[in-house]
């Protein structure tokens, strides 16, 4: 019965005997003389099913063919016995024996040791299987008894359950009976226990046990006393749920009660969007009050000046984070809310979304109305970062609704709102700007009224200081303006990564707007004082349009280029639109210079004429005594012009002269003149030589060229004062061709054009315009002689030189 | 003594230029159109000579002459056998001295000096305007014009010394209006009851030098001065002038308007230019088409084929600079209406045609 012992015996057995086999084998070989093993097939039969057991199988590699080879399978010993003897000699054969004997006595040895171990070994596993065999049949009695038991318990068993079936179906059903009247007895106590939770205001126990006994009720409600109980509940549901309007509708709870509320109302199917209106319209009487408040600081604002940033500060920790709690509260109560049963399918997200969407519009439409009036107060133009901060947190708490509420227009209007008061900003600053102009052109004009020699001379300040203190204040004035636009762009601002603040403000406000709309007012305005000042007489003080001619051409040179470059380097600005270019505002510039020069010339000219005119016109030329001085008016009309020198030399070059200016042209000029007159006007008393006269003045007016009185002048100070002169001069011709002269009145004539020409030709770039003029005044007023005889040169020389 | 330029059928000549010639260098400040002749081109200049007599040329019937010593101005009576219609031949250079027969003589001495004298524009003249110091004179003409009296004197008052410096009947409202400047002030005045109706104060910067009526819109009035401008103004809106050239260089001396086209402007300045300009804008033809049939008949030939011109623009048509001294005076012919004379101090008179090509545009 146990055949695995009896396989492992068996396999022993083989062990042993190939073992034997083996050492037969070698004994075989050891007996040189004996003829070979009488059965060799049989032999080798046994070796390869040995060989096959232990898995030596590779033949090719242990199979040496060699029958001499003693350790190979091949071996023959009668050829190895052959070969031996044919080889060796007899030493050789007896070394070689003794040898082999040595061997063979060893193997011997060996050979007992094994079969010794091996019969030991077999010895004890044979004891081993006896003892084997006598457990195994001790266990299988144990088994036995085993069963036998088990088949008993399994009888008593069966018995016990077959009596106690019944009970236990009883004690099932009594169970159950418990727990139907345990709720039984909680719908019996149901409005009582309602009642108390009313009482303790325990209002979410209250709904909750309601929820739980609303539906058998509602399934039972057939049976009067179910349906006596129904009632009793509903009313005071119904009351419970007056209570909780009540208190919704009061407003003083908490924002948490509030939620509580709505959710319990949610609960007793309230409509919800009911409940959304109130709780809107609940929440908006609220903001409502902050806007209020806001409209009153606003108008307090007016009075008390409380700054911006405190204002946007209010609204933003009243109105805005009370709008963002009932938004978050909102989102929390009606469209996040897990819906569960039939609530979920009434869609309420979205009606809610709607009406939230709603409410928060027409909201932050006046909160921002309010903002923006208050924007519009903020006219000061003196500290600009309170609005930017301002500004800025207006529009960084924008963003909690933006994040609160996704679709919502409410943030980009803020940022249209900013925007929109950038722009305003900007027009305030350019505003301010010329007003900071205007302001301080009055300085200037102040300080050039300022009487010259009242004060000690240091106090009132040269043209040149003037001049550079205007526009240093107009630069420092535009570069902290910039400054201030500049903190627009700030980094930590939040709007200034707005497209907007980084290419219109930019390009369009700041560059624009601001800097090139300035330079274009200066160019404008200086333009004006042109305008107005021909017309209505000089109300502008020449000096203040050489100083601003001055201030156009500096700009022009160099002033422009740099604002500009100033600007762009700060703002960074990138031009998507196309901008006015620096040159257009030079050349704008340039003019608006050459204008207020060419008026300064008109104006001063104008002063001058206006003597000489009033000197020619109301002095009666006919009864007039010998000339014995030069008329005052003439030196007035010199030193004036000499003090107009001056004053354009305090900003303008010198410029350059014809290249005959010497000391001593005016000498040849004397005598170049007297001769000229003597021939002009000497016909006309002495007609023998009509021609003459005709031709030489026609001659000379055929050589000189065309004088134009009211030409544009070059920036320098010479071409500036022949404009004067000229004006001047031709002024005096034209009056004096309107006048009649007798004999003195011509004489005195001649004084006063001489003593002129004497000091006027320095002034003036090509002093033979001086002396045209000059003499076609001595001429005309020949013409208009009555009795012209002329003045000795000398003596208008000696009159002239006296003074 | 003056040579004059009857041209009596259209000349090829299209400018010439004289002198006025006398024994002495004569000084010429004075240039009118003979109003009354429609066959000849005449125009009359008026010399101002202390030591001569002064020379007035060609007048049909009466000439107003002012000398400024004598403060004085008279009404002379033209030649006859001018009135007739002989004619000089241009190249007849003898002086031939036609002597004018004076009527009789203003006598204002009571009033100073005469700044102007004005004819009445419509009617039979028989009154004249003269403008002295700060008065107005309405001289009646009576027995053939020998005799004149004063019917009517309106005087200026104000601060300080006030003078007219140049005035102009109005042709139009039945010639009961008259214009008047006195340093830069312009002044309407209401002859029947002798009263200032208007002042434009302030008119130009400086000066008045002269003024002139549209003759065909009766509240366009243009003036010029010594600020260098003309303006055109509207006497019905006087706080702004309706437009202002700034051309000149020096003192606008006299402006006209030419009598029939009125965009043409003449003006002539001592910056010795003489400015034709086209104002269309403001003119009585805006879109430079007016069918004059007498002009027109003559042109006929010339007929352009381009009809789709561009409507003209206000511009400068010309610049004449042939003057070599201040032009006082600028006049258009009163027979031909594409010529004007201007004169100059020197003596020299010049005569121009407006441009051909201009004038095409305009008839056509």
């Amino acid at each position: 019965s146990f055949p695995g012992i009896t396989a492992i015996q068996r396999q022993r057995e083989t062990h042993i005997y190939s073992g034997w086999s083996l050492m037969g084998r070698r004994l075989a070989c050891l007996s040189a003389t004996t003829p070979p093993d009488s059965d060799p097939t049989g032999r080798r039969q046994v070796h390869s099913m040995l060989k096959l057991y232990y898995g030596m199988n590779e033949e090719g590699k242990v199979e040496s063919l060699d029958p001499c080879d003693i350790n190979g399978p091949h071996f023959d010993p009668e050829v190895y016995l052959n070969k031996l003897r044919k080889e060796c000699s007899l030493g050789e054969l007896m070394d070689h024996e003794s040898c082999t004997v040595k061997q063979i006595r060893s193997l011997d040895s060996d050979m007992q040791t094994l079969v010794y171990e091996n019969y030991n070994k077999f010895i004890s596993a044979t004891d081993t299987i006896r003892k084997m065999k006598n457990d195994f049949k001790k266990m299988e009695d144990e088994m036995d008894c085993l069963s036998a038991n088990m088949a008993a318990i399994t009888e008593f068993s069966a018995h016990i359950s077959g009596t106690l079936q019944d009970q236990h179906a009883q004690i099932t059903k009594l169970s159950g009976v418990h727990t139907l009247l345990r709720k039984l007895q909680f719908l019996f106590e149901l409005p009582a226990r309602l009642n108390k939770c009313l009482e303790l205001q325990a209002y979410a126990q209250a709904v909750s046990a309601h929820r739980r006994a609303r539906c058998v009720l509602q399934q039972y409600s057939h049976m009067p006393s179910f349906r006596g109980i129904q009632d009793d509940c509903h009313v005071i549901m119904e009351q419970l749920a007056q209570q909780l309007r009540q208190k919704f509708r009061d407003g003083g709870s908490s924002a948490k009660d509030l939620s509580e509320c709505v959710e319990l109302l949610l609960q007793l199917d309230e409509p919800a969007e009911e409940l959304c209106d109130k709780f809107l319209s609940h929440a908006q009487s609220r903001l409502e009050a902050d806007l209020q408040g806001l409209e009153a600081e606003l108008i307090d604002s007016l009075v008390t000046d409380t700054d911006i940033l405190e204002f946007i500060d209010r609204g933003c920790n009243e109105f805005v984070s009370n709008l963002c709690l009932v938004i978050a509260s909102y989102q929390e109560l009606f469209i996040n809310h897990p819906q569960e049963g039939e609530l979920a399918s009434k869609k309420i997200p979205e009606m809610a979304n709607g009406k939230l969407h709603v409410f928060v519009d027409t909201l932050a439409a006046r909160y921002f109305s309010l903002v923006e009036r208050r924007i519009q107060e903020e006219k000061g133009v003196g500290d600009n970062s309170l609005l930017v901060r301002a500004l800025d947190r207006f529009h960084r708490r924008l963003q909690a609704i933006s994040k609160l509420l996704p679709g919502s227009a409410v943030p980009s209007q803020g940022t249209e709102i900013v925007v929109r008061a950038a722009r305003e900003r900007i027009k305030q600053y350019l505003s301010a700007l010329q007003t900071f102009y205007h302001d301080s052109l009055t300085d200037v004009r102040q300080a050039l009224a300022a009487p010259r020699g009242a004060t000690s001379k240091d106090a009132t300040p040269s043209l040149p200081e003037l001049l550079t203190s205007l526009s240093n204040f107009i630069l420092n004035q535009l570069k902290s303006v910039l400054a201030s636009v500049h903190l627009f762009t700030a980094k930590d601002i939040t709007f200034s990564n707005k497209p907007y603040f980084k290419g219109e403000f930019c390009s369009q406000g700041v560059r624009e707007g601001l800097v090139v709309s300035f330079i274009k007012f200066i160019c404008q305005s200086s333009r004006q004082y042109c305008e107005s000042a021909g017309d209505r007489g000089g109300s502008t003080p020449p000096a203040l349009l050489l100083l601003l001619s001055r201030l156009c051409l500096d700009y022009e040179t160099s002033t422009i280029s740099y604002i500009l470059t100033l600007t762009d380097e700060q703002f960074l600005v990138q031009h998507h639109t196309p901008v006015t270019p620096v040159t257009a505002l030079c050349a704008e510039a340039r003019e608006a210079a050459q204008k207020l020069l060419n008026h300064y010339v008109k104006v001063q000219g104008l002063i001058i004429s206006q003597m000489l005119r009033k000197s020619v016109e109301t002095r009666d030329w006919v009864n007039t005594i010998e000339p014995r001085n030069v008329r005052a008016v003439m030196k007035r009309v010199v030193e004036d012009t000499t003090s107009i020198d001056v004053q354009v030399g305090l900003l303008y070059e010198e410029g350059v002269r014809k290249a005959h200016s010497s000391d001593s042209s005016k000498r040849t000029f004397s005598v170049y003149s007297s001769s000229r007159q003597q021939i002009r006007y000497a016909p006309s008393y002495t007609p023998s030589a009509p021609m003459d006269t005709s031709l030489l003045s026609n001659i000379h007016k055929l050589f000189s060229e065309r004088i134009d009185i009211f030409s544009p002048v070059e920036f320098n100070k010479v071409s500036v004062l022949t404009g004067i002169i000229k004006i001047s001069l031709k002024t005096f011709l034209e009056c004096v061709r309107l006048r009649t002269f007798g004999r003195y009145g011509l004489q005195q004539i001649q004084v006063d054009c001489h003593y002129l020409q004497m000091y006027l030709w320095r002034f003036v770039s090509d002093e033979n315009l001086v002396h045209f003029l000059l003499d076609e005044i001595v001429g005309s007023a020949a013409h208009r002689c009555l009795d012209p005889s002329p003045m000795e040169q000398s003596v208008i020389e000696v009159i002239c030189e006296r003074g | 003594m003056e040579r004059c330029f009857p041209f009596q059928t259209s000349v090829t000549v299209y400018k010439a230029y004289t002198r006025v010639e006398s024994d002495a260098n004569t000084i010429a400040r004075a240039l009118t159109a003979q109003t009354a002749e429609t066959d000849a081109i005449r125009f009359l200049v008026g010399t101002q000579s202390l030591k001569f007599d002064n020379q007035i040329t060609n007048e049909p019937k009466r000439l107003s002459s002012e000398n400024r010593v004598l403060t004085c101005a008279a009404v002379w009576r033209m030649p006859p056998e001018w009135e007739s219609g002989s004619h000089e031949s241009p190249d007849d250079s003898s002086n031939n001295p036609q002597t004018l027969e004076l009527l009789c003589h203003l006598d204002n001495t009571a009033h100073g000096s005469v700044a102007c004298v004005l004819w009445e524009p419509l009617g039979d003249g028989k009154r004249v305007i003269s403008l002295a110091e700060n008065h107005v004179l309405l001289w009646d003409l009576q027995e053939s014009s020998t005799k004149a009296t004063i019917s009517s004197t309106a005087t200026l008052e104000g601060k300080g010394q006030l003078k007219f410096t140049a005035g102009k009947w109005s042709p139009h409202h039945n010639s009961t209006q008259l214009v008047t400047a006195n340093d830069t002030a312009i002044r309407g005045w209401d002859l029947r009851s002798m009263s200032q109706i208007y002042c434009i104060e302030n008119a130009h910067g400086q000066l008045v030098r002269d003024l002139d009526f549209n003759p065909n819109k009766q509240y366009y009035l243009a003036s010029c001065g010594d600020d260098c401008k003309v303006k055109f103004w509207d006497v019905r809106h006087i706080n702004e002038p309706v437009k202002c050239l700034e051309e000149h260089s020096h003192w606008v001396w006299s402006v006209r308007y030419n009598h029939s086209h009125d965009q043409l402007l003449l003006t002539g300045s001592s910056d010795s230019r003489v400015i034709l300009s086209n104002m269309v804008s403001i003119s009585s033809e805006p879109f430079g088409h007016l069918v004059d049939d007498d002009d027109l008949s003559d042109n006929e030939e010339n007929q352009q084929e381009d009809k789709g011109k561009e409507p003209l623009q206000d511009s400068i048509i010309a610049t004449y600079e042939e003057h070599e001294d201040s032009v006082y005076a600028v006049e258009w012919s009163a027979a031909d209406p594409w010529l004007f004379a201007s004169l100059s101090y020197d003596g020299r008179l010049v005569i121009n045609r407006v441009p051909r090509a201009l004038k095409y545009r305009i008839l056509l």
